[in-house]
């Protein structure tokens, strides 16, 4: 399988860990990731606060490039950049007016064509008999509080992808492959997003409840597809601890990482050796 | 009223319609940042209604606010509360006059976007430098400089820093977006 792939700057940047999972657990599927050529930042938080044209125009010019290069899907495994692509992706295929100043703006034809996809919904089109013909181990040790925070299911109308109070994808999958993920109240709460550098205070307390919570319900690490959430609950994790005054000490893998252990890739082919918070054997146990 | 309605900048950035509140204060209730902030979100809307933008552009809990949705998606009259935070976010930066003690977001958001109009990507590191000492001019913050020095060594050892940062080849093209998106 074929599939356009925006990586987005984090992937690009410091948290490289997550594109080395995704490509290594994706490719254990034979899905191949086609790089979109010259593809520009979504803007992010900064763009849809400051600039509401921006906001549109920066999606615009991947979706435009996108269309141009025949990708009829397209992966972005950030949730700041999925939601801000299939927002612009939206409102440019239901309004002439801003398909005309948008096409304008970015100096390519922009339909709004491309069906843009997060992690979660490529393993599931790839389905559960592929994943589990190329499963070798059982992930039974691992009790995950599956993570989804906010962008991946919210606004439930604009991303249409999963129940935006209740998700239930990532445990789907992670039980197929032999996980016991928990019942928990944390899993679609802010966790302080990209605020990490301006507002790091609001960061460690948001995180704070998610690690507790997840802990509380016997958690033994948690799940996540984003890079924003891994940076703020696993970087920041000690950062959490040292003000929090507590011990949390839990792993947090992205999905790709146990689906990628399942097909019996090593920790250093998923770059989980690069995380923070040490797997402490967790990751390597029962091979 | 009405008129007060059809001019409001509020509505015209958000695609929204502030009057379809009927302030039940759902989105307050769920709001992760709700006990921290001044006007709470339901008060903000209220105030949009009212067309006392003066006093909601000037509210700190606009630049608390995570952007996490949860109060558009939970409106039960569709109200979306996370677009009207974002376009009081982007008029009150417009006219130079934010609450002062969440300056330092705004400035990291400029520099955000200043960073990409340059390289058409992010440049964690300039970014990084960039926000401090614009930061460090307005507040004088010396903890904030150092913040996160001791990650730095621990970043290297990881392969998860990069002293040279990305640029897309087409680089005209993103300035000229950029000119063309300018307000």
């Amino acid at each position: 399988m074929n599939i356009g792939y925006y990586p987005g700057c984090a992937l690009h940047g410091s948290s490289n860990d997550y594109e080395q999972s995704v490509r290594a657990c994706l490719g254990a599927l034979g899905v191949q990731l086609c790089e979109l050529d010259d593809w520009i930042c979504c803007g992010a938080t900064a763009a849809h606060s400051l600039n509401h044209k921006l906001a549109v125009a920066l999606p615009a010019r991947n979706l435009a490039i996108a269309e141009r290069d025949g990708f009829a899907e397209m992966l972005a495994p950030c949730p700041m950049c999925s939601a801000q692509l299939i927002k612009a992706s939206r409102a440019i295929a239901a309004d002439s007016k801003l398909r005309d100043e948008m096409s304008d703006i970015v100096e390519l034809k922009v339909q709004g064509r491309t069906q843009v996809v997060n992690l979660i919904q490529v393993l599931q089109k790839a389905g559960s008999e592929a994943l589990r013909t190329k499963q070798v181990r059982a992930l039974t040790e691992f009790k995950p509080a599956c993570y989804y925070g906010c962008l991946l299911t919210r606004p439930p109308e604009t991303l249409r992808f999963d129940d935006a109070e209740h998700p239930t994808s990532m445990e789907t999958i992670l039980r197929e492959l032999g996980a016991a993920p928990v019942e928990w109240n944390y899993k679609t709460e802010c966790c302080g997003a990209g605020m990490t550098m301006c507002n790091e205070q609001t960061v460690l307390e948001l995180s704070h409840r998610i690690l507790s919570d997840a802990a509380a319900h016997g958690a033994n690490c948690l799940v996540v597809a984003c890079p924003m959430c891994h940076v703020n609950l696993d970087m920041k994790q000690a950062d959490v601890e040292r003000r929090f005054g507590v011990v949390h000490n839990l792993p947090v893998f992205y999905l790709s990482d146990l689906v990628g252990l399942a097909f019996g890739l090593q920790e250093s082919e998923l770059g989980i050796d690069r995380h923070f918070v040490a797997a402490s054997g967790l990751a390597s146990r029962g091979q | 009223m009405q008129a007060v309605q059809q001019e409001n900048p509020v509505e015209q950035i958000a695609h929204t319609n502030v009057s379809h509140c009927y302030q039940c204060g759902k989105c307050s209730a769920g709001c992760p940042m709700g006990e921290h902030m001044d006007v709470l979100p339901n008060q903000l809307i209220r105030l949009v209604q009212l067309g006392r933008m003066d006093k909601a552009m000037r509210a700190q809990s606009i630049w608390l606010c995570v952007s996490c949705q949860t109060c558009s998606t939970r409106c039960p009259k569709s109200v979306d509360c996370a677009g009207i935070m974002d376009a009081l976010r982007e008029l009150a930066a417009r006219s130079g006059n934010p609450a002062s003690e969440q300056m330092r977001t705004v400035v990291f958001q400029q520099a955000f976007l200043d960073n990409i109009r340059r390289y058409g990507r992010l440049n964690e590191l300039e970014l990084i430098a960039w926000f401090k000492t614009k930061a460090f001019a307005k507040d004088f913050s010396v903890p904030l400089l150092f913040k996160d020095a001791m990650l730095g060594p621990k970043m290297i050892q990881r392969g998860k820093f990069h002293l040279k940062g990305e640029k897309v080849r087409d680089r005209d093209v993103v300035q000229r977006i950029f000119a063309k998106c300018a307000s």
